[in-house]
C-alpha cells in the first residue's frame, strides 16, 4: 500500500515536469507547426539562469537573504528563457512556418550550438545547486509514506503555471488573439490580428516556461549542458499523446506517461519500462491517431 | 529547342555514363593509392554512405523523415557483431556473459554462430523493425512530424534497452574484441582489402537498386506521396503501403551498412546507435542533396572527411560547425550541395544559350506540401 502510494506520487512529480516542458511545445506546435528541437536547452537555460543566481546571492548578499534566492531565480529562468526564445524566433523560426520537418532539424542545430556553448562557460562537468533550506525535508502522511517537500513544490508550481496558461489562453486579450491565430491563421490576420506577433510572442511564453521547468530540475538534481536531452523526447511524446492544441490533452498526456513510466519501471527494469511505455503509445495512436484530443479541422493537406 | 534538349539529354546520358564509370574505377583503384588507415577510414564512409542512400529515398523521395535510423544500422551492426563475438570465443561464452553470470548462451543469440544466418538476419531483423513500426504508424496516417518524434523516441528505447540488458548485448561497452571473419583474421591487409571491395559492391548495389526504384513507376509514387499524399489516396493508391515498403528497404539498407561498418570498426556499442548518430544521418542527406541519389553519397562522404578532419583536432568547434550546418542547411540551402551543382550548371547553360526547361528549379508543389498542420 505505501509502496502504491510513493510509487503514484512519484509517477505525479515525473508528469508534472513534463507537463510544464511539454506545454510550451504543443501550443507552439499546434500555432505555429514548428517543431522546437531547441526546447530542451531552454530548460538548460533555466537551469543555469538559477545556478547564476545562486552564485550572485552567495557572493553579494547576506547569508540570511540566501533562502529567498529561489523565488528570485525562478523569475530569472523565466525571463531570460523568454528573451532568448524571442530572439530565437525573429531570427530563424519566422522562415521556417509551413516546414515542420525544416523546422525540427534547424532547431536542433540550434540546440547543438547553444549545448556547447553551455559547455564552454560553465564545462562539461554537472554543477550543484543547493536548494532552500525551506524545501528541505518532507511531509509526513503516515508510517512509511513521506513526500519531499521539493516535489510537492515543483508540483504546486505546475499547477499555478498551469492556472496562469490557461487564464492567460481563455481570458486575456492576447491569449484569445494566439487562439485565434491558431485556429484560422488567415481569417485572424484578415481581422487584423498581428499573426507575426502573436508567433513571437507564444514561441517567447513557450520557452520561458521551459526555463522555469530548467530552474525546477535544479532542486531534484545537478545540471548539466545535456540537461534537457534527457527530457524532450519523453516531452515531445507527451505532444503526440495528448494532441496539439489542447491543454487538457497536454495534461492527460503527461499524467499518462509519467504515471505509467513510474509503474512500469518499478514493475520492471528501468530500460523495459520504456519499451512498454513506447509500446502502450503506439498502441493507443492505432485508436487515436491525432492524440487524445486534437483540434477539428477540415484542412486535408 | 526540342532538339537542343533531346541532344541535351543524349550528351548528358554519356556524360553520365562516363562519371559513373570513373566514380567506380576511382573507388575500386583505391587499395592502389590509399594508405591502410586512409582505406579504412574510406571504407567507413562508404558504408555510411549506404545508410544515406536509404535515408534519401524515404526522406528526399518519399517525405519521411525518420530519425531512427541509427537503430537499423545499429541492429545490423549488432547482428555481425554477435557473429564476431561467438567466432572470437571459440565455443565458449563470450566474456561479457560470463562476468554477468550467464550459464549458457541464450536461445536468440544460436542462430549466429553461422555466418549466412547472421547476415541474412542483419538485414532480415531491421527491415522487418522498420515494417512492423511503419505498419502500425503509416496505415493510421500517422504522419509527418509525429512518425519523426516516434522514431526519434524508438533510438531512445533501443538503446536503454542495450545499455540495460547487459548480460545479452555487452551493456555500454558493446561488442568488441573480434579476431576472425570466416576462418582468416580481421586485421590483415588482405582482409581488410577484400572488406573494402565488399563496402565497394554493397555500396554500387545499394545504389543501382535505389536508382532503380527511383526510376521505375514505383519512384513516381513515392515523389507523388511526398508532394501531396492525398492526391495520390484520391488517385487510387494506398500510400501507406509504398510508404512501409520504402521503411523498410531503407531499414535494411542502413542493417547492410551497420554490418560493414562493424568489419571495418571493431566495435559496436549503443552510442553508435544512438540520437546524434541518427540525426547526423539525416544531415548526411540534407547537405548533399534530398532527393538526388548522388546528393546523398557527396554529402555522407563529405561530411564524414569534414568530421574526421575537424573532430580530431578541435572536439568544440565540431558541434558548433556541426550545429550550424544543420541551420544553414535548412534555411538557406533546401536543395543542399547536389542542389548548388544543379543550379551553377543551370546557370551556365542559361549564359551559354542551351536553356532547358524541365530541369529549372523545384515543381511549386513541392513548397507547399510540406504543410502538415
Amino acid at each position: 500500500m505505501e509502496m502504491w502510494i510513493t510509487q503514484l506520487f512519484n509517477g505525479l512529480s515525473v508528469s508534472s515536469i513534463l507537463l510544464l516542458i511539454a506545454l510550451g511545445l504543443s501550443i507552439t506546435f499546434g500555432l505555429m507547426g514548428v517543431i522546437n528541437m531547441a526546447h530542451g536547452e531552454f530548460i538548460m537555460i533555466g537551469s543555469y539562469a538559477a545556478y547564476l543566481t545562486q552564485n550572485l546571492f552567495k557572493e553579494l548578499l547576506p547569508k540570511s537573504a540566501f533562502d529567498s534566492y529561489f523565488l528570485v531565480a525562478l523569475l530569472a529562468s523565466f525571463l531570460v528563457a523568454f528573451a532568448i526564445g524571442y530572439l530565437l524566433e525573429i531570427l530563424l523560426i519566422r522562415h521556417l512556418y509551413g516546414r515542420p520537418l525544416d523546422s525540427l532539424l534547424a532547431t536542433w542545430g540550434v540546440g547543438l550550438v547553444l549545448q556547447q556553448i553551455a559547455r564552454s562557460i560553465f564545462g562539461a562537468p554537472n554543477v550543484a545547486v543547493n536548494s532552500p533550506s525551506w524545501l528541505n525535508g518532507g511531509l509526513h502522511v503516515m508510517d512509511g509514506i513521506d513526500l519531499p517537500y521539493k516535489r510537492l513544490f515543483i508540483i504546486a508550481l505546475v499547477a499555478i503555471c498551469l492556472a496562469a496558461m490557461y487564464v492567460y489562453i481563455n481570458r486575456s486579450h492576447s491569449g484569445r488573439r494566439m487562439r485565434a491565430v491558431m485556429q484560422n491563421r488567415e481569417m485572424a490576420a484578415c481581422l487584423g490580428i498581428s499573426t507575426r506577433r502573436v508567433d513571437g510572442m507564444t514561441f517567447a511564453i513557450g520557452s520561458g516556461i521551459a526555463g522555469i521547468a530548467g530552474c525546477a530540475l535544479t532542486l531534484i538534481g545537478p545540471i548539466g549542458p545535456n540537461i534537457g536531452t534527457y527530457y524532450i523526447v519523453d516531452a515531445f511524446m507527451v505532444v503526440v499523446l495528448g494532441g496539439v492544441g489542447k491543454l487538457v490533452g497536454t495534461v492527460l498526456g503527461a499524467l499518462g506517461i509519467g504515471v505509467f513510466n513510474t509503474m512500469f519501471e518499478w514493475w520492471s527494469t528501468a530500460s523495459l519500462g520504456k519499451v512498454f511505455v513506447f509500446i502502450c503509445i503506439v498502441a493507443f495512436l492505432q485508436w487515436k491517431p491525432k492524440g487524445l484530443f486534437a483540434v477539428r479541422t477540415r484542412q486535408l493537406d | 529547342m526540342t532538339g537542343w534538349t533531346g541532344l541535351w539529354s543524349d550528351r548528358r546520358r554519356v556524360w553520365l555514363l562516363l562519371g559513373y564509370a570513373a566514380a567506380a574505377a576511382a573507388l575500386f583503384a583505391a587499395p592502389l593509392y590509399l594508405s591502410d588507415f586512409r582505406l579504412n577510414l574510406l571504407a567507413k564512409f562508404l558504408a555510411f554512405a549506404i545508410v544515406a542512400l536509404g535515408l534519401d529515398l524515404l526522406w528526399g523521395y518519399t517525405g519521411v523523415l525518420s530519425l531512427g535510423h541509427g537503430v537499423f544500422f545499429g541492429l545490423g551492426a549488432y547482428a555481425m557483431g554477435m557473429h564476431l563475438k561467438l567466432t572470437a570465443s571459440g565455443g565458449r561464452l563470450p566474456d561479457f556473459m560470463d562476468w554477468s553470470g550467464l550459464a549458457k548462451l541464450p536461445w536468440f543469440w544460436q542462430p549466429f554462430k553461422y555466418f549466412p544466418v547472421a547476415v541474412l538476419l542483419g538485414i532480415l531483423i531491421p527491415s522487418l523493425l522498420a515494417l512492423f513500426l511503419g505498419f502500425f504508424t503509416f496505415r493510421n496516417r500517422i504522419k509527418g512530424v509525429y512518425f519523426t518524434i516516434l522514431t526519434q523516441a524508438l533510438v531512445i528505447i533501443v538503446t536503454t534497452l542495450f545499455v540495460g540488458q547487459q548480460a545479452y548485448t555487452g551493456g555500454t561497452n558493446g561488442l568488441t574484441g573480434f579476431t576472425k571473419l570466416l576462418g582468416s583474421p580481421l586485421r590483415s591487409d588482405s582482409m581488410k582489402t577484400a572488406l573494402y571491395l565488399a563496402t565497394v559492391i554493397a555500396l554500387i548495389a545499394a545504389y543501382a537498386l535505389c536508382r532503380y526504384l527511383t526510376k521505375s513507376r514505383m519512384g513516381k509514387v513515392l515523389r507523388a506521396i511526398r508532394d501531396g499524399e492525398n492526391r495520390v489516396r484520391f488517385l487510387g493508391y494506398n500510400p501507406a503501403t509504398y510508404q512501409m515498403a520504402t521503411f523498410a528497404v531503407s531499414g535494411a539498407l542502413a542493417g547492410l551498412a551497420g554490418m560493414l561498418f562493424v568489419l571495418h570498426v571493431g566495435i559496436i556499442s549503443p552510442s553508435m546507435m544512438g540520437i546524434v548518430p541518427s540525426i547526423e544521418m539525416i544531415l548526411w542527406v540534407a547537405i548533399g542533396g534530398r532527393g538526388t541519389l548522388v546528393g546523398a553519397l557527396i554529402g555522407a562522404l563529405a561530411l564524414n572527411y569534414a568530421k574526421s578532419g575537424l573532430s580530431e583536432a578541435y572536439p568544440e568547434i565540431w558541434t558548433i560547425f556541426l550545429g550550424l550546418l544543420f541551420i544553414v542547411v535548412t534555411v538557406f540551402l533546401p536543395g543542399g550541395i547536389a542542389g548548388l551543382i544543379r543550379k551553377g550548371a543551370e546557370s551556365l547553360r542559361n549564359k551559354t544559350g542551351r536553356r532547358n526547361e524541365h530541369e529549372s528549379g523545384v515543381h511549386p508543389v513541392l513548397r507547399g506540401s510540406n504543410r502538415s498542420v
